[in-house]
This record gives structure tokens, C-alpha cells and sequence, in this order.
């Protein structure tokens, strides 16, 4: 099954992901590394949404794996 | 055969300069220019190829190399202080940004917002009792982030006058070395000053955080020197230009004044078409890396034509066309790669609040002066506008 994978030594905090999809991602208080909420999206819009975020994330630290 | 040399003017405010297109839409999309400081260096105008490089760590970030591109003739100022995270490479990169990124969260920002709120609401109400026509830079678009990051940072803003000249001294291409050299000193010691201050006696904000988490002063003034230039002259440029923007559509300045819900993506398409920091995505190759068909050699300096980018066809539809409703973040306005801005959600958040504050308080508002005759800052880094007289009816 696909899930959506977040690399934290590559993230950089840009909150990207989370203006994306907030449902999906949130961001660490202490060093704003990326939170993931759900690593499944539940419908066709939440994979949109997490498509998005992997193409714009600066740091390519999301990516969706089977 | 020399290298063209880098073309910096503007074929209208929001396209980007013709040499710049005419690179991008080479067959390569890569072109050498001779900079200004007489390097001769790879141009890429592709949205593609600027993204492969700004996330490839083969291409280095270090203002120290000799080969750093440099868009002046005279040496760096880099010299004056450490290295601030923008200049670092991994492996000390991430530590560095990861220090103090929490304190730009979107939460973080959003938080912040009542604050924001009342600054601008503030600004709005002094403007809007002093004489008209007004200057809208200096009754908004300067004063509003420039409080705004010195409220952050834990800076005096009853300075802003000396800091204000210094940072946009720093960014103007129209000064002489010496002056620019004079101004990063100034600005230097000033904040060297502030953080002993602060070590001394630890403040809630920013600069007193940084401190009070172990680091070291040396690295924290480079850290707010680096903010407080970045902090405040790009976010009121683009609420300058994208102010000038609206007023110049009014349908679809009433759509967003009738629903605020569209003013984050408008603010999207505001920073693609005027990318602003066009010259500020350059790097060193440190290994022999093939972009596009084309071989860059270790040592070779490389600048993003970021603007050219922006309006890259193969990325973009009708590219030329502002579309406030496009909807389209994969622009490189912040940057991309490790080093995007750090304040970009600060940076939206403050344009949304002004965008949306202004015109529902004035609906009136217009232009005094007309768009295309407005002193665009075709002289400087950073583009924006110098002045922008704005004028209003009174409240019936």
C-alpha cells in the first residue's frame, strides 16, 4: 500500500507540507521538522494534496512509497 | 569569446529581464554571463533545472569560495562576521537552520497574528488621518514588517531609521563600495552591541532564545543580521507591488475583498510573477555535475535566473499572464532546497493581513500616481518600488 514516508535528517522545516494539507501535516514546536498526521490519505483530494507536497517540499523530504 | 554580460533590467515590473528569457528558452536553458564582478558564470533559466541544482549538495552555498558568484565588483563583506545559515553547506547546515526554524512554524506564525493585526490596523488608522495623497512604502509597506521582524528579533524599532537606511544601502546596486561596506559595519556593530546586551540580560524573543539555548553570540549575530535585512525590505516590497497590483484589477480586488479565502493563493501568484529576490539563488560547483546537456566543472559559478523560472512555459500556463486564482506553488520566489526562506510564512501572513486589512478599511483607495509611471527599483537586489502615492475618499 502506498503510504507518504518523511525523511527528518533531510527536512528543513519549511511548512510547505502543512500551508498543503494541515489534516496531514503538522510541524515539531522544538526544531520544525515535519509531523505526520496521516502517512494514508483517505480519498482522491488527500492524495492530491500529499502529491503537491512531495513536488514542493525544498528539502525532498517527502516522498510517497508502496 | 566574452560572456554577455548579466542583464538586470526588467522588460516590464512583473516579466523578467529579455536576456533572461532568451537564456531559458535556449535549447540548453543554460548560458554563460560575465557578472558584474567580472566572473563568468553559468546562467540556468529553467524551473527544472534551477530545482535540480538548489537541491543538489554538489553545488555549494559557501560565500568564502573564491569562485562564489558575486553580483558587485568589490570583494564581500562576508568577512565581517561568520558565516550565517544561509552560507552553510551541510553537514552544518542542518543544525544551524533546525535552531532556530521553530520560531517560524506555521503555528508559530499564526499565533503571531492578533499581533500583526493590530500593527496594521494601527498604520492604517495614521495614515488614514494624515494628508492625503500618502506614501504608501512609508505609512505601510516598510514600517509593517519592519516592526513586525523587530518585535521578533527583540530589536529596538525607535532605531529603525538607522537600520532601515543600512539594510537598503546593503541592498542598492546605485552606492559605492565603501558605502556599502560602511553600512554592513554599522549595521554590524549595532547588533553586536544589542546581543552583549542581551547576554547580559536575557529577553523573551528571539535573539534572547538564541542565546539563552547555548549558542554562540558570534553565530547569533550573524543570525540577526541576517533577519533583519531579510525581514523587512522584501515583505514590504511585495506589499507595495502587489497593492499596486490589485488596485490596477479591481474585479478581482471586489472577488477577494468578498472573499478573503482566495487572498492566500493571489498571494502565490503575487510572489511567482514579481519574484523580487531574482538574483539571490547562486552557488559554487564543488564536483563536475551535467545539468541539461551542459557540463558544469568543479569551481564553475552558477546563478539561478529565478524570475525566468518563474515564467518558465514548460512550468507554467501562460506564464506572462497574471492569474490571481492559478493556484500554482511550485514557483521558486523563497528559493528551493535547503536554504528556502525561513521567513516565508511570515512573509504570508503579513501580506495576507495587510492585503485583506487595507482594502476592507478603505475601499476607496487608489492610485495618485499612475502604475507605469511609479519609480520601480530597477537599481536595486531586491525589486519593489520606491514610492507609491496613494489617495482615498472619505467615508461617506
Amino acid at each position: 500500500m502506498t503510504r507518504i514516508v518523511a525523511d527528518l535528517d533531510r527536512c528543513v522545516g519549511s511548512g510547505q507540507c502543512v500551508l498543503t494539507d494541515p489534516d496531514a501535516f503538522d510541524q515539531s514546536d522544538e526544531d520544525g521538522t515535519v509531523v505526520l498526521l496521516q502517512d494514508a490519505p483517505a480519498d482522491d483530494e488527500a492524495w492530491k494534496r500529499a502529491r503537491i507536497a512531495v513536488e514542493i517540499c525544498p528539502s525532498r523530504a517527502l516522498s510517497l512509497t508502496e | 569569446m566574452t560572456a554577455p554580460a548579466l542583464q538586470t533590467t526588467r522588460r516590464c515590473p512583473y516579466a523578467p529581464p529579455d536576456e533572461h528569457t532568451r537564456i531559458r528558452d535556449t535549447e540548453s536553458g543554460i548560458s554563460q554571463v560575465t557578472l558584474p564582478s567580472g566572473q563568468v558564470a553559468w546562467a540556468l533559466g529553467r524551473l527544472e533545472h534551477i530545482r535540480a541544482v538548489l537541491t543538489d549538495p554538489r553545488f555549494s552555498s559557501d560565500r568564502q569560495h573564491p569562485n562564489f558568484p558575486r553580483l558587485t565588483r568589490e570583494q564581500p563583506t562576508s568577512d565581517l562576521m561568520r558565516p550565517s545559515i544561509i552560507q552553510l553547506d551541510p553537514p552544518e547546515h542542518g543544525p544551524a537552520r533546525k535552531a532556530v526554524v521553530g520560531e517560524f512554524t506555521v503555528r508559530r506564525m499564526a499565533a503571531l497574528r492578533p499581533r500583526v493585526q493590530q500593527i496594521v490596523d494601527d498604520h492604517i488608522d495614521t495614515m488614514l488621518a494624515g494628508p492625503r495623497p500618502a506614501d504608501l512604502v512609508r505609512a505601510l509597506s516598510l514600517p509593517v514588517p519592519s516592526l513586525v521582524i523587530c518585535e521578533q528579533l527583540g530589536v529596538p524599532y525607535h532605531d529603525h531609521e538607522f537600520f532601515q537606511s543600512r539594510s537598503s544601502a546593503l541592498l542598492s546596486r546605485a552606492v559605492t563600495a565603501e558605502e556599502r561596506r560602511q553600512a554592513a559595519t554599522e549595521l554590524r556593530d549595532y547588533l553586536k552591541n544589542l546581543i552583549l546586551e542581551k547576554a547580559a540580560d536575557p529577553a523573551d524573543d528571539l535573539l534572547g532564545r538564541q542565546l539563552a539555548q547555548g549558542n554562540d553570540p558570534e553565530d547569533v549575530l550573524s543570525l540577526a543580521f541576517l533577519l533583519l535585512i531579510a525581514g523587512h525590505e522584501t515583505t514590504a516590497n511585495m506589499i507595495s507591488l502587489g497593492v499596486v497590483t490589485l488596485l490596477e484589477r479591481p474585479e478581482e480586488l471586489t472577488a477577494l475583498r468578498d472573499d478573503p479565502t482566495r487572498t492566500p493563493l493571489a498571494i502565490e501568484e503575487l510572489l511567482r510573477v514579481y519574484t523580487i529576490a531574482e538574483f539571490a539563488n547562486s552557488r559554487v560547483a564543488v564536483e563536475d555535475v551535467e545539468i541539461g546537456g551542459v557540463t558544469i566543472r568543479a569551481g564553475d559559478p552558477v546563478l539561478a535566473l529565478s524570475n525566468a523560472a518563474n515564467h518558465d512555459p514548460s512550468a507554467f500556463d501562460d506564464p506572462e499572464e497574471i492569474k490571481l486564482d492559478r493556484g500554482a506553488r511550485n514557483h521558486v520566489a523563497f528559493g528551493f532546497g535547503i536554504h528556502q526562506c525561513l521567513g516565508q510564512n511570515l512573509a504570508r501572513m503579513e501580506l495576507q493581513i495587510v492585503f485583506d486589512t487595507l482594502f476592507r478599511r478603505i475601499p476607496t483607495l487608489r492610485l495618485a500616481t499612475p502604475a507605469d509611471r511609479l519609480p520601480y527599483k530597477d537599481d536595486a537586489f531586491i525589486y519593489g518600488i520606491h514610492e507609491v502615492p496613494v489617495t482615498w475618499e472619505d467615508p461617506a
